[in-house]
């Protein structure tokens, strides 16, 4: 079928586009920007005057909660409530019940989510066989299936000795491996970034040394294994201060940060609202001014949504006894598109939720390039309109951001030049 | 969804209490008010009849997630010299089902038509939940929540200093000990930079005062004698067992070397210092007896009083709890 989306504002960071123009879309892909190919005089017209035409986001960082928590989410709940949002290819945790350590439950998921059609899921092996920390999985047999890396998720690894075995024999096998640095001696039992709120309204601290020891440990043995890495949800300013010593040392990693952790401070946290509750916590006004410097630099290359929909009692608690996380991958565009006002220009922005977490992964996704399968969002930058507990798609009910009003909407959204959303 | 700041949440729109949650944000006059009723209620509790109607027909609930004795005593004295009905119940919370059988909880006591609940539980925070999610006009009183707020205590202190004091310019005040931990602690330092105290020192090794502090008003010191030289006030805070298996102390004798309130230690204090302690009393671990028997304790006239801070808060919460259905009434009838 062909498709064309006319007179939009294209605006692609992975080649320097911002323009108005036509974009063709021919059997799932790109075929044409601008001057349309031979045959297209019977090709189905989308008009997107005033519109912007982006590419499908990435978003590294969905908890889709399928297999194992249907109260929380589903493939289906979540991945509508991604397309919703303009994404159209996600990275989902392997902390599913049962866990993503085994071949069967990685095509579950990708089986479930293809059922779905929404967008593109990959799912991420566990590193150790159910994130124990000791015993490797079979980190060939699970990218074999489909797997996009390997993480041991926010568990911890049973020894220093064991992790440097699972780098070795990742990279043996040049697979990517995602870290989520944390130090559990020094995080475990805390619920918010160690500093004056916490200690004034008497919550346990997370200090920043548990993400920056884990974080120097990771670094030294990937330098040492040479194993392929990123870093998931970094949240100091010492942490993006580490990672661009090192790749100016030439070593190859990559980082990604979490739209809250970016937008957002500790100074919240006299609410003691179990919403602002998650891991990493949200940290100092240092912290995030670093976190949007290490954006704005390249140092971070991708920000994504962290979304973990909980049920609503998760979060009807005292502050420390709530589940931590929020369910943010609907606002994610709007959102990252705020950091306009912290000096962000629109390529940077749309570049670290499109091509530069598609380029984490070695994913060909992120772009509107000719060739490429036509995920796209179809997005009005100045419409006015407030999220609410009625209109939300996801499952999870936790977001300090549901009842809020946002200015820029995803009218539609496209997966292989399928409309797979549409708003109004 | 923004939750509302609990210093905003206590008070009605004629600021008034009508939750007491945290010392934080409450003004000099409120805090006064406080000390100065309870002033009125001491010296009644001199007299054959102690008891005055104040929350006649009134149901007191203290709700204790934490055990208590003494807290949970004098809020049982309190609420009934003032002639109200006090429920006690003690509930035990499973760390996994925290959340919910608090919520439940709360239901089941919101449905028996109680007035007030005074709530003491292990998690920072707690009383500010329990005032979000009750139904409206209940008074909440908060008797400890985690180590965030323990405002009642504060404010015993606050009148003990005061009725040996006289006031609280040109004072210092010396707290020590284990303030990482301590909800005490934290209620005293808002009270006292609130009431205008010339200075607050915080007393004990890194590992229990942390450096914030110092940006909430206070002056930090990791040396005893430093700490108390030429104060007028020894607040002395109670020093739990477990820290020792933290990491936190080497040993109960180590930090009564260090920090351990004895005659010599006093000395660097102000000859006419009083000392203070929240209670109950490690003997030899945070304090000697000599300290804690001597001329100089003032522990004893905590507890006193103790009964007339309680007594003070609970009627003016009830009376702000009044004033606001009272208000919302004749706002209703105004439409």
């Amino acid at each position: 079928m062909k498709l064309r989306i006319r007179n939009g504002r294209l605006m692609d960071p992975s080649q320097g586009l911002d323009t108005q123009a036509d974009l063709f879309i021919d059997n799932q892909k790109i075929v044409a920007i601008g001057e349309a190919p031979a045959d297209f005089d019977d090709a189905q017209e989308v008009d997107a005057s005033g519109l912007w035409v982006l590419p499908g986001l990435v978003d590294l960082a969905v908890s889709l909660r399928e297999p194992g928590f249907s109260q929380k989410g589903s493939i289906a709940s979540e991945g509508r409530a991604a397309v919703s949002g303009g994404v159209t290819t996600l990275i989902c945790p392997p902390d599913t019940k049962p866990i993503v350590d085994t071949p069967s439950v990685a095509a579950l998921i990708q089986d479930k989510a293809d059922e779905a059609g929404m967008a593109n899921v990959f799912p991420l092996g566990a590193l150790t066989q159910g994130l124990d920390g000791a015993h490797l999985s079979n980190m060939v047999s699970l990218t074999d299936a489909g797997c996009i890396a390997l993480s041991n998720h926010r568990h911890p690894m049973a020894s220093s000795k064991i992790l440097t075995r699972a780098l070795e024999y990742a990279a043996s096998n040049d697979l990517l491996v995602v870290f989520h640095s944390d130090e559990v001696s020094l995080s475990e039992g805390g619920c918010a970034h160690e500093g004056l709120m916490s200690t004034a309204h008497g919550l346990a601290g997370i200090p920043e040394t548990a993400e920056t020891i884990a974080l120097m440990r990771d670094l030294l043995l990937i330098e040492k294994t040479g194993v392929r890495a990123h870093f998931a949800r970094i949240s100091c300013a010492k942490s993006v201060e580490m990672i661009a010593n090192a790749r100016a040392a030439g070593l190859d990693v990559t980082a990604d940060v979490a739209i809250h952790n970016v937008l957002l401070t500790d100074s919240v946290l006299n609410q003691f609202d179990g919403h602002y509750h998650v891991i990493p916590p949200l940290r100092s006004e240092a912290d995030r001014l670093a976190l949007i410097e290490g954006i704005k630099n390249g140092v971070i290359s991708a920000i994504c949504s962290d979304h973990q929909p909980h049920e609503k009692m998760a979060k009807v608690a005292p502050f420390a006894a709530t589940a931590p996380g929020m369910a943010n991958v609907e606002v994610l565009l709007p959102l990252a598109l705020q950091l306009v006002e912290q000096g962000l220009d629109h390529a940077t922005i749309l570049s670290r939720i499109t091509a530069g977490p598609a380029s984490c992964f070695g994913l060909e996704a992120g772009s509107l390039a000719v060739g490429s399968f036509a995920d796209f969002v179809l997005y009005k930058e100045d419409e006015q309109w407030q999220w609410t507990p009625e209109n939300r798609k996801t499952k999870g009910h936790n977001s300090p951001y549901i009842g809020e009003s946002f200015t820029g909407k995803v009218l539609a959204t496209y997966v292989s030049g399928q409309c797979v959303f549409a708003n109004r | 969804m923004m939750r509302s700041d609990p210093r905003a949440l206590q008070l009605n729109e004629r600021g008034q209490l009508k939750h007491f949650l945290t010392l934080d944000g409450l003004d000099k006059t409120i805090l006064t008010e406080i000390l100065d009723r309870a002033d009125s209620f001491l010296s009644m509790g001199e007299q054959s009849v102690k008891k005055v109607p104040l929350l006649r027909g009134k149901t007191v609930v203290n709700l204790f997630f934490e055990n208590s004795t003494r807290t949970r005593t004098t809020f049982e004295l309190a609420a009934k010299r003032l002639s109200a009905d006090v429920i006690n119940l003690n509930i035990e919370t499973s760390a996994t089902s925290k959340g919910e059988s608090l919520l439940d909880t709360l239901k089941n006591l919101e449905a028996m038509q109680s007035d007030m609940f005074v709530v003491r539980h292990s998690d920072s925070g707690a009383a500010h939940f329990i005032a979000e999610h009750c139904t409206p006009n209940v008074a909440i009183i908060n008797a400890g929540d985690g180590r965030h707020a323990h405002p009642t205590q504060a404010m015993l202190d606050m009148l003990t200093i005061r009725r040996h004091k006289g006031q609280f310019d040109g004072l210092k005040v010396a707290i020590v000990g284990d303030i990482l931990h301590s909800r005490v602690a934290r209620s005293q330092l808002h009270a006292l930079t609130t009431l205008g105290v010339d200075e607050v020192r915080l007393v004990g090794p890194k590992t229990l005062v942390p450096s914030y502090f110092s940006e909430m008003g206070a002056t930090i010191c990791h040396d005893l004698e430093a700490g108390l030289r030429d104060v007028d006030v020894v607040v002395m805070l109670r020093l739990q067992k477990e820290r020792m298996a933290g990491g936190l102390l080497p040993s109960e004798s180590e930090f009564y070397r260090l920090y351990g309130l004895t005659e010599e230690a006093l000395s660097w204090a102000k000859s006419d210092a009083i000392v203070m302690h929240p209670g109950p009393i490690n003997r030899g671990v945070e304090i000697s007896s000599e300290v804690a028997d001597g001329e100089h304790s003032v522990i004893l006239n905590q507890v006193t009083n103790g009964i007339a801070v309680r007594m003070a808060v609970l009627s003016m919460a009830m009376s702000g709890q009044l004033q606001t259905i009272e208000d919302s009434n004749s706002a209703g009838e105004n439409v």
